[in-house]
Formats: structure tokens, C-alpha cells, sequence
């Protein structure tokens, strides 16, 4: 019984009751997913499952054996950031920080469903083979991380600059583009 | 939380054997989980069905059957659901969050809770489906989120799902696998209505699970969409919603299908305004005179009689939307 987390294979708690979120935090001391509302409402503590994301608070850790989990910290490399990190802090895609290791966990995924033509709510044609990477799109991907200082604006630019190639920040909601890998 | 044992199931016979020794289905978590934490569930054992049926595979008839495993993403974006079936995609997209929807499995939609903030409260609310016969503090509580159809004096609470709405539009049929053998079941009787008991929220056997949902064939359903009016534009449950299909033919509706999330304990077949409407004029008149005939027996509690007119003009406009005949 192992998880796999940011590559390191981790006992799975003896105690089935013990969240993945808690897990993460309290035994393996990944402090960088954030407990918010501890009931699915905020998005805080969304970490990767071979690459999907899932919110890591409603998720029992006894259910994700063998599975590869991806947290914030095993986002960045040695050779530094990750570049969404590094476009959060070139657009103020913060203010107190807390939300933001789930919002980059979210839009690394997020950019693949996008780019795997997933549609969204807000899209217009559930037909097509691609999905054009507007604001509006992006805003509606990432409704399920809440920012309680308001600092969606910075973070939809953080991730356009990042994942929507040809496109200069600040993101222009009026000129869908295509996604990039 | 109360303490309780895990172990997967292996194949659906291990599940049941598992259910008949008192142990809880356990799909994706995203309500389960939350319930136990809140102690408004406790269980001693439970088994996760994760690792069943998550396949889906077109039926003899031209129709899809869906595994109960199957997550909700992976529903949403099936092909062959998007092209015969928007209004499922469109529902399912409409609900919780992507991150939510990655968990979810279709099973697990189902059953999920109602989201009644007194069913909720286990330190200070009195809830008949949480304590038989303890009372329902939401009859004169704050009942704006509570049901206008099919509710009784024992419990207002309204079925949260989106996607069980597109499903009870399309006739969708349960596969259920019990100690008693398998057995299939329309959808729509799914659900029992709260009555003078609303802590018994289905009509399943003790034990038995949920093995796949078939959709029959449904050509005009590819011209079908889900409409969800909520508090916010994205991440909330529905104040009302609207699942419609619609063919018309020489400017009349030569059939239809209609059904309603967040008004009603049960994903809410609209059946007056579809009868309403067969063979009618596509106009909006007909449209507004129709979705008007659906809530003529409505109940509105002191907080939601706007439900009513809401969930009137969201019908007539998805109609609209569908035929082109706007006001």
C-alpha cells in the first residue's frame, strides 16, 4: 500500500478516515496544499491524481493507493519555478497567498483539459474538436478555486500568459488563441 | 468521524457481500465524505466500488449504457453523449467543479444528499430525514433554496443533482444488482417522495447497488439543452434548472421533454407543461401557458415563491432558445 507523491512512494495511513489533505499536511509535512473550508467550497487544497485535479479535503487518502499525486511542491524543478508560479508573481496573481497553491494546481490541469478539447459550461459549441481559450472560458475553468482578496484578474493573466501561446499579458478576453502543450 | 473500516471491491458480488455485512458504498467521496466529517452519517464499514463498472458502451438499441463508476468528467465528455445527448454534458458541466466533477461517478450523483442547510446542522436543527420524527426546522425556517413541488409537511428538502435531470428527461433506466439478483428500474422511480417518511430517500433493496444507467435512444434530444439559474455564475446548486428536448415539426411540437432541478425532492419530470405542449404551437405563448400549467399545484414555502415565476420563464426561454421562437 503506497501512494506516489511528487515521485516519492509514501505509506497510506493506517486510520482510513484520514483525508489526503491531511495526510499531505500533517504526516508528510507537504505544507504547501492549504486546508480552506475543508468541505469541497474553496479549491484550496487541489493537488493532482495522475495529472487530474481533484480537491484533496473530500478525497480519503486510502482510496488514491498507487496513485501519482501531485502537490505544489512538486511542481517547481531545480532549475527553478514552475512558469506559472513564476507568471503568479509577475502578474499579482496574490494578495495573502492562501488560495494559491490550489489555483496552480488547478490550472496546470486545467490547461490540459482545455487543450484535450474538454468543454466547459460556458461553452458555446458542445460539437467541436477544440475549445478556444477565451477569458470567459478560463474564468469558468476556475471557478471551483475562490480567491477571497480579489485577485482572480492577476491569476486569469498569470495563466493566459502562461498556457495560450502568441498572446502578450495582458490577456485579451476579445482574441481566442490557440492553447500550447 | 466516527470510525470506520475500508476495503475495495473487488468485483460486484465482493461489493455485495461487503453491503450485506452493513458496509456503505463509497464512490468518489464528494458528498459521502463531507456527511461523515459532519457526523450527519456514520458508518462502520465501507466499501469502495471505485473499481467497477466505469465503461460506456452503446446498447442494441442505438442508446448508451453508462457505468455507475463512470465519472462525471468522463460523462460530460463522451463523444457520443455531447452529440445525442447535450442536455447530459450540459448539466453535468453546469454542476459543482472541475475538480469535483474529476471525483464524482455517476452512481454517487445519484444518491448523493440534499444540501438543506438544517439536514446539515447536526448541533442546533431538528430534520426528519436526518432524526425520524424529530421535526423539520426548515417549514418555517429560511426555505429559499427549498422545494415548491412534491414536498410535505415533514421535509421541504430539494434533490441537489443536475445531471439526475437531463437523465429523468430522457427516460433514462437504473441497473441495479441486489442479494435478490438484477433487476432494472425507470429513473424516475428512483426516488421516492418525502411523504410522512423522508429519511427513506429511494426505493432501493438494503444493499443493493448500482450497476450502470442506460439512456435510450432519443433522436430529437440532440436538440436539447440544460439551463441552470443560480446565485452566482458558476460553483453553486441550483435555485431552479431546466432539462427540454424539443421536435417540432410544421411549426408544431410533436414531442417534447422536460424536466426540473431545485424545485422538488426528486429530479422533477415535468409532465403537465409536456402534455401542454405536444401538438401545440412552437410559440412562446404556448411555451409560457405550458411551463404556467407545471406549477399550478405548486406549494411555495415564505421564502421561494419565486421559484414559480423563475422557473416558468427559464422554461419558456429554453424552449425558445431550442425552436428559435423568442418573445
Amino acid at each position: 500500500m503506497a501512494l506516489i507523491v511528487n515521485g516519492a512512494q509514501v505509506a497510506v495511513p493506517a486510520d482510513p478516515r484520514t483525508s489526503l489533505l491531511d495526510h499531505l499536511r500533517e504526516e508528510l509535512h507537504l505544507t504547501g496544499t492549504k486546508k480552506g473550508c475543508n468541505q469541497g467550497a474553496c479549491g484550496a487544497c487541489t493537488v493532482l491524481v495522475d495529472g487530474e485535479r481533484i480537491i484533496s479535503c473530500l478525497a480519503l487518502a486510502v482510496q488514491y493507493d498507487g496513485r501519482e499525486i501531485t502537490t505544489v511542491e512538486g511542481l517547481a524543478n531545480a532549475d527553478g519555478l514552475h512558469p506559472l508560479q513564476q507568471a503568479f508573481i509577475e502578474h499579482d496573481g496574490f494578495q495573502c497567498g492562501y488560495c494559491t497553491p490550489g489555483q496552480i494546481c488547478s490550472a496546470v490541469a486545467m490547461a490540459s483539459e482545455l487543450k484535450r478539447g474538454l468543454p466547459s459550461h460556458v461553452t458555446g459549441d458542445l460539437a467541436a474538436d477544440s475549445v478556444p481559450a477565451t477569458r470567459e472560458e478560463l474564468a469558468e475553468r476556475m471557478s471551483g478555486n475562490l480567491c477571497r482578496c480579489g485577485a482572480h484578474n492577476g491569476i486569469l493573466d498569470a495563466i493566459a500568459t502562461t498556457f495560450v501561446l502568441d498572446e502578450p499579458a495582458p490577456y485579451r478576453a476579445d482574441r481566442p488563441v490557440e492553447v500550447a502543450a | 468521524m466516527t470510525p470506520f473500516t475500508y476495503a475495495r471491491a473487488n468485483d460486484p458480488a465482493d461489493a455485495l457481500a461487503r453491503a450485506s455485512a452493513g458496509a456503505k458504498y463509497l464512490g468518489g467521496g464528494t458528498n459521502l465524505v463531507d456527511l461523515l466529517r459532519e457526523t450527519v452519517e456514520r458508518h462502520d464499514a465501507l466499501v469502495d466500488v471505485t473499481g467497477l463498472s466505469a465503461e460506456i458502451s452503446e446498447t442494441a438499441d442505438g442508446g448508451l449504457l453508462i457505468g455507475a463508476e463512470v465519472r462525471n468528467t468522463a460523462l460530460a465528455e463522451d463523444r457520443r453523449v455531447r452529440e445525442r445527448y447535450p442536455m447530459l454534458s450540459r448539466a453535468i458541466l453546469a454542476g459543482a467543479s472541475a475538480q469535483i466533477r474529476n471525483m464524482a461517478t455517476v452512481g454517487g450523483n445519484l444518491l448523493q444528499r440534499t444540501r438543506c442547510t438544517y439536514f446539515y446542522d447536526t448541533a442546533g436543527s431538528r430534520c426528519n430525514k436526518r432524526s425520524p420524527g424529530s421535526g423539520c426546522d426548515a417549514v418555517e425556517g429560511f426555505n429559499r433554496i427549498h422545494a415548491i413541488l412534491g414536498a410535505s409537511d415533514k421535509c421541504v428538502a430539494t434533490h441537489p443533482s443536475d445531471m439526475a435531470v437531463p437523465m429523468a428527461a430522457l427516460d433514462a433506466i437504473v441497473h441495479l444488482k441486489g442479494a435478490g439478483g438484477d433487476r432494472t428500474l425507470p429513473l424516475r422511480e428512483l426516488h421516492r417522495l418525502p411523504g410522512d417518511h423522508p429519511e427513506i430517500e429511494t426505493v432501493l433493496e438494503p444493499g443493493e447497488l448500482i450497476t450502470a444507467v442506460e439512456l435510450p435512444p432519443l433522436p430529437f434530444a440532440c436538440t436539447s439543452t440544460y439551463r441552470k439559474v443560480r446565485d452566482r455564475a458558476s460553483y453553486a446548486f441550483a435555485l431552479i434548472s431546466v432539462a427540454a428536448a424539443i421536435e417540432v415539426k410544421d411549426g408544431r411540437v410533436k414531442d417534447v421533454r422536460l424536466a426540473l432541478g431545485g424545485v422538488a425532492p426528486k429530479p422533477w419530470r415535468a409532465e403537465k407543461a409536456e402534455a401542454a405542449l405536444r401538438g401545440q404551437p412552437a410559440t412562446q405563448a404556448t411555451f409560457a401557458q405550458a411551463a404556467a400549467a407545471e406549477f399550478a399545484d405548486a406549494r411555495p414555502l415564505k421564502d421561494n415563491a419565486f421559484k414559480v415565476p423563475l422557473a416558468t420563464r427559464t422554461i419558456a426561454a429554453v424552449l425558445g432558445e431550442l425552436t428559435g421562437e423568442t418573445a
